[in-house]
């Protein structure tokens, strides 16, 4: 009943690891595999290590979290030994960061060697100079880098969208054009948090991505948008605690969606929750498939 | 969740060691830890020293982060977020054996008092030592070992953790302490079959159990653990072998 497909790929369940959560080594990868997503999104990894940014990186703040981790990563060599352990558990979805089409290309074949069943660009983050939301509200680049990739791999390649743009639409429309196999929307909201006391930001990047139950709203409305303009699949993000707030997202058009935050909140288990209780949702009002509740709400 | 809260009272330790106590209302267990952050200073996991209303860290300095909080005088804000983690099931048996070495001890002085059950605090030397007043207080019996022989029994914790268990019979050892000094007292335990609760540490990002950068194979140190039994523990490949550094690095352990 929870079968889903993104274009091409099926997947046994709707809702996946959203790319920065428990999702750096292999046997994390494996045990949120096994803990009722339907694939795991990896952290977004670039062509070397990378530490991120220094702590304080993350905190809790009325309605979700705000985070700067700056894109923590091994890089795209090492990642092969966690790729080794976790692709062969499920489907793992490689997310890539670069700068420039032959960057995100480069990365994009290594990961659809290492047993990727799909890349997901990240031209999103809002936390890195040079790299994310930097290059990603520019329509005629996100085109680039995707028509690039496409070409260097024969996987599926997702392109994953911030919601830091007045223009959310015609980015979606460029992913489409340039060949793009399916929208990833939203990433975290841009924001900041300030101690009184200290009278300073934060976090050390000064600057966030805000992401929980506070943006769900944000990137529902972006879906519905997104629906109206592409054909392309769309996995819906950002949110996602429970059957209730997946509901939304299918409803607004996306096939899948990923959940990040609540592997805090409400845990691991979050998936099978959310899994047994919009099956009982979805027998309750005549919901067959999970196909039949995409895009209702445009109906 | 977080807050600020105002240092009410420091305490020192040591030579290099000071604890530092405030006011926060949040329910905390022995075991658990907190994020702590002032301006200046990169934000560390710091287990609790003290779990009631008042409450209080640890600190050794062994580096600019642990130097900025010596810092610190009365009155002043810190901030802090938590609290995070598994902390010790003290209820899981009646017989049971502490131990701490070096800063660590600060993270089993909740469950001493809790408890009141024997105790093993363990250090370089004497001058090393800390908490053994407070211990002394709440332990039914207080051991020191020093590696040194400067104080107590003349070596260190898993030696004298051997001398004890074979004088009396423990169900099951807590304890917090370096990595090679819990990676031993670990296997002393598999071989003199007595169960175990470990608190171990590894370079956390979030401290609540989104990230995924503190894992120990598949197990976050910051939400399964920081405590983890036994059973967990014989899972572990990476326990007493390897770390993952900020970048996800597998590195070996010293």
């Amino acid at each position: 009943m929870l079968v889903t497909s993104v274009g091409k790929m099926r997947l046994e369940k709707p809702g996946m690891v959203a790319s920065g959560v428990m999702d750096e080594t292999g046997p994390s990868m494996v045990r949120m595999l096994r803990s009722g997503a339907g694939a795991v999104v990896t952290k977004s990894i670039g062509s070397e290590p990378n530490p991120g940014h220094p702590n304080p990186v993350f905190t809790e703040l009325k309605g979700g979290y705000i985070n700067a981790m700056g894109l923590p990563n091994p890089g795209i060599e090492l990642f092969g030994k966690e790729m080794e352990i976790a692709a062969k558990n499920g489907n793992i979805i490689g997310s890539i960061y670069g700068s420039s089409p032959e960057e995100f290309s480069a990365l994009a074949v290594k990961m659809e060697r290492y047993g990727a069943a799909a890349v997901e660009l990240n031209l999103s983050c809002p936390n890195a100079a040079g790299y994310g939301m930097e290059i990603g509200t520019d329509p005629s680049v996100v085109g680039s880098i995707v028509s690039a990739v496409k070409s260097a791999v024969s996987i599926p390649v997702w392109t994953k969208l911030t919601p830091n743009t007045h223009m959310i639409k015609d980015l979606a429309m460029a992913v489409q054009d340039a060949g793009g196999d399916a929208v990833v929307a939203i990433n975290t909201v841009k924001a900041m948090v300030i101690s009184p006391m200290f009278g300073k930001p934060i976090l050390s990047n000064k600057f966030g991505g805000l992401s929980g139950p506070a943006i769900r709203s944000i990137g529902v409305r972006a879906v519905f948008e997104i629906r109206t303009v592409v054909d392309i699949p769309i996995i819906g993000v950002g949110g996602i605690s429970d059957w209730k707030d997946a509901a939304q997202y299918l409803m607004a058009g996306a096939c899948a969606f990923q959940i990040g935050s609540a592997v805090g909140t409400k845990g691991i288990e979050v998936f099978d929750t959310i899994n047994s209780e919009l099956e009982r949702f979805m027998k309750d009002y005549g919901y067959s498939s999970i196909s039949k509740m995409v895009g209702v709400a445009h109906e | 969740m977080s807050d600020s809260v105002r240092i009410v009272g420091i305490l020192d330790n040591a030579h290099d060691t000071k604890t530092f106590e405030f006011q926060w209302d949040e329910k905390a267990s022995p075991g658990q830890f907190i994020m702590v952050w002032v301006p200046g200073m990169e934000e560390i996991p710091m287990s609790l020293s003290k779990t009631d209303r008042i409450k209080s860290i640890t600190v050794k300095k062994i580096g600019k982060d642990t130097q900025k909080l010596h810092e610190l005088s009365l009155g002043d804000p810190i901030r802090i977020r938590g609290p995070y983690g598994k902390g010790f099931d003290l209820r899981k048996s009646k017989n049971m054996l502490l131990v701490g070495g070096g800063v660590g001890t600060a993270a089993i002085i909740p469950a001493v008092k809790e408890t009141g059950a024997d105790t093993i605090i363990a250090a370089r030397t004497d001058r090393d030592i800390i908490m053994d007043e407070v211990a002394g207080r709440y332990a039914k019996n207080l051991w020191i070992a020093t590696d040194d022989g400067s104080r107590g029994f003349h070596g260190n914790a898993v030696q004298l953790m051997r001398e004890k268990a074979s004088e009396n019979k423990y169900e099951m050892v807590l304890a917090c302490g370096p990595e090679i000094m819990q990676y031993h007292l670990y296997n002393a335990c598999v071989e003199l079959g007595m169960d175990c609760q470990l608190s171990l540490e590894r370079h956390m990002k979030c401290g609540a159990g989104v990230c995924g950068c503190c894992v120990m194979d598949d197990l976050r140190v910051c939400k399964d653990g920081p405590v983890l039994t036994k059973e967990q523990i014989s899972k572990i490949k990476d326990f007493g072998v390897s770390k993952r550094d900020e970048c996800g690095r597998i590195v070996k352990l010293g």
